[in-house]
């Protein structure tokens, strides 16, 4: 029996709404999907999993129709089902170690994972049981899903656990990043519900490095501190032109989009503008995510300009083939090296050359060369800039002793995740660099498990 | 979050004092922060004016310039905002130079007085310049008259103090006095006159610049000023920067990125809409 596949909505029709492009199974599809899974003796899918979910018995429960079980199932280790069913790149992780995708085609496991966590949210709200104190306090910096996880596994643990985040709704990139159309908004504030639930407090518009210090949060009385505040500095290109109107990182123009709701403008005040012409500079899933959103706002001619070429693309497979359905034009080695304008500052065209590939970079993928005498213009009225983002400096220069590596992001421990402070625990973008969100989730994840250990030697010491 | 105090200093201009005491602990010289009004609301940000640690306040000082402004300003005491943010940004930093020439226009007032404050406080002799289209515009007169050694006041009508631009007075100061250094704050092409005074008698010239922003925390870019021939970011790397070396002319094109989106909005409210009580006063 083949795969089941998730319906999605036409791109004909998608690619001018917001609604979510991939619409879920069915009660029928998640049984027919779930009655594939082998059962193995020796399953490797969980293995494949950075928050350890135990797979096969979640699928179990499924071929039951215990789906209220196997959405419990999930989250006991993971407390964002809905959300990680939607964005991981299940085919690299436990999909990729599946037995039937050996010969075949693994089992939708993401799929399978979406269908239990919106199968439970729309029954009625169970309540949850509190978790006995065992009189440790927890800051969490960042409710990204690094931080979200933490907190959740660390209130598990009985520990009373805050929040503090610097935007005024929590959620992090789920929240001002990802796209309605890939993950509803509405799903990120329920998953973010469910951690309250769990008794995590959250204190949005909190800038700590500035509103609060991390010493100061430990004056307060916080036994650990969680740092989570990922990757927020957009790179630019550092090409002539990126300063005029119509530029804008990605992080801006996503953040505009999805966090202020620009798209529905006036009805609500942030507006944000979109010509005809969208090239936008990158070729991750951000990138893909901007390019989609164009398009959406109105755009005629999206363009995904991109220095290598398709093989190396970062992005998820999943997303190029949706962008490609709609419309995004691709433009492969092809390298931006200055952004043209009108007198009145505002963007009319992009210049580029064209690239060829020679050997392997450090990246081991193949370094791109530039093409003498290949300078070529094309007009656009917007340039959205996806080329990858730093550590935002705010927090980490204003904590006297963390250290960081030469690319500014946190040191820790591989093992624990502890930062060169004491007690103060760090994971995800502000740790590896841009990643996954079930990347951050998995370092979320094990610091809280480290967090815990820290905290009961600490009232041991203290007797 | 609470408005504690409100008070019209001119026709759309109001002062609105804050109770909000993790950031007033924290507050200094040159901080702003970001306020959001409703939900749909957009995340505005503003320069803290003044702030009071032992009151847990902060002082805003906002000008109607659209629905966003217009909304706040029709916020009264005992209503909150949703949230506020900050403190925002690099503090200007406060030392003993000698002799400095503060330039005001408008509602760069607001954001000038805490600075001209603390550089009163530090020893320093301070020389303010206030100009206002006219009269009625005037603001924090009183406020700083009394932390200046000097204050001379102009309006372009003359309706109030010397006729004219405040680059004439500033010229005049110049002639007369040794300035160790001059900051202004007001319309761009008013920091860009100053500065190309300052400029050729080569006077240290700080401005502070109002940048379109969202987060306000260096995540979005969206605030790119270009000072020196590089990029930075208003929101941390500002927004007080060094003025001889700002791009203006970028600055101003990037600051009307949004001006038909802004009329839009602003034309919505006034016609229907949300309630406006904003002409009550």
């Amino acid at each position: 029996m083949s795969r089941q596949l998730m319906n999605k909505q036409d791109p004909e029709v998608r690619k001018r709404n917001f609604e979510e492009v991939a619409l879920g199974f069915t009660e029928e599809q998640a049984l027919l999907e779930a009655n594939r899974c082998l059962n193995c003796k020796k399953p490797f899918c969980s293995q494949g999993c950075p928050v350890e979910v135990d797979i096969p018995e979640f699928i179990n429960k499924i071929k039951a129709k215990d789906f209220q079980g196997a959405a419990a199932k999930i989250k006991e280790k993971n407390s964002l089902p809905a959300i990680c069913g939607r964005v991981c790149p299940q085919e690299n992780q436990c999909e990729s170690k599946c037995v039937l995708g050996k010969k075949g085609e693994p089992v939708a496991i993401g799929a399978l994972e979406r269908f239990v966590a919106d199968y439970v949210a729309n029954l009625a709200n169970d309540e949850i049981a509190p978790v006995a104190s065992i009189g440790c306090k927890a800051a969490i910096i960042g409710a990204g899903p690094a931080g979200l996880t933490a907190a959740a596994d660390l209130a598990l643990q009985g520990f009373d656990v805050t929040i503090y985040e610097s935007l005024h709704s929590a959620g992090g990139v789920l929240q001002y990043g990802i796209p309605q159309f890939r993950l509803p908004k509405d799903i990120v504030a329920r998953e973010v519900e469910y951690i309250k639930k769990l008794g995590v407090k959250i204190e949005t518009s909190v800038l700590i490095g500035q509103t609060l210090t991390i010493q100061e949060l430990f004056d307060q009385g916080f036994d650990t501190i969680f740092i989570g505040t990922g990757a927020g500095l957009p790179y630019f290109l550092n090409i002539p032109g990126e300063n005029l109107n119509g530029v804008y990182s990605a992080n801006e123009f996503l953040t505009r989009v999805n966090l202020m709701k620009a798209y529905r403008f006036p009805e609500y005040d942030t507006p944000v503008r979109v010509g005809e012409r969208v090239a936008v500079v990158g070729a991750g899933n951000v990138a893909m995510d901007a390019a989609r959103t164009s398009l959406r706002l109105g755009a005629k001619e999206v363009y995904i300009v991109y220095r290598r070429s398709a093989e190396e693309m970062p992005a998820r497979h999943e997303e190029i083939e949706n962008a490609a359905e709609e419309g995004i034009i691709f433009k492969f080695l092809t390298n931006p090296v200055a952004i043209i304008g009108n007198d009145n500052g505002e963007v009319t065209g992009l210049e580029c050359v064209r690239m060829e590939l020679g050997e392997p970079d450090a990246s081991g993928r193949r370094r791109p060369v530039e093409v003498k005498g290949s300078e070529h213009r094309f007009p656009v009225d917007n340039v959205i800039v996806a080329i990858g983002q730093g550590p935002n400096p705010i927090l980490l220069k204003n904590t006297g002793g963390l250290v960081l590596n030469k690319w500014g992001y946190i040191t820790v421990d591989p093992e624990t995740q502890e930062t060169s402070i004491p007690g103060v625990f760090a994971g995800g973008d502000i740790v590896t660099g841009a990643a996954t969100v079930i990347a951050a989730m998995g370092a979320g994840k094990k610091a809280a498990r480290q967090m815990v250990e820290y905290c009961k030697k600490k009232k041991a010491l203290v007797g | 979050m609470e408005i504690v105090s409100k008070e019209i200093l001119a026709p759309r201009i109001v002062k609105l004092v804050v109770k909000a005491p993790a950031i007033a602990a924290k507050a200094q010289p040159g901080h702003f922060v970001v306020v959001r009004r409703s939900e749909k609301g957009e995340r505005i940000p503003l320069t803290i004016a003044d702030f009071s640690r032992e009151a847990g306040t902060i002082t805003l000082i906002i000008q109607e310039v659209g629905k966003s402004t217009a909304l706040i300003n029709a916020m009264e005491v005992g209503e909150s905002f949703l949230d506020i943010l900050g403190p925002l940004g690099t503090p200007y930093p406060i030392e003993k130079l000698g002799t400095v020439v503060a330039v005001a226009g408008g509602l760069g007032a607001a954001p000038l007085y805490p600075k001209v404050k603390a550089l009163y406080e530090a020893g320093n002799k301070v020389i303010t310049i206030l100009g206002a289209q006219t009269k009625d515009l005037l603001i924090l007169q009183d406020e700083l008259k009394a932390v200046s050694h000097q204050l001379l006041i102009t309006t372009d009508d003359g309706s109030f103090g010397h006729k004219g631009l405040v680059t004439a007075l500033l010229g005049q100061v110049l002639q007369t006095e040794t300035v160790n250094e001059v900051i202004t704050i007001g319309p761009v092409p008013m920091m860009e006159a100053c500065c190309n005074i300052t400029r050729e008698l080569g006077i240290k010239t700080v401005v502070s610049l109002n940048a379109v922003m969202v987060d306000g925390t260096g995540m979005c870019g969206g605030c790119r000023v270009t000072v020196g021939g590089e990029t930075k970011f208003c929101c941390v790397d500002g927004p007080a920067f060094d003025g001889l070396a700002v791009d203006f002319k970028e600055l101003r094109l990037r600051q009307r990125y949004y001006s038909a989106q802004e009329k839009e909005a602003y034309h919505n409210h006034h016609h229907g809409g949300e309630g406006c009580k904003c002409h009550a006063n």
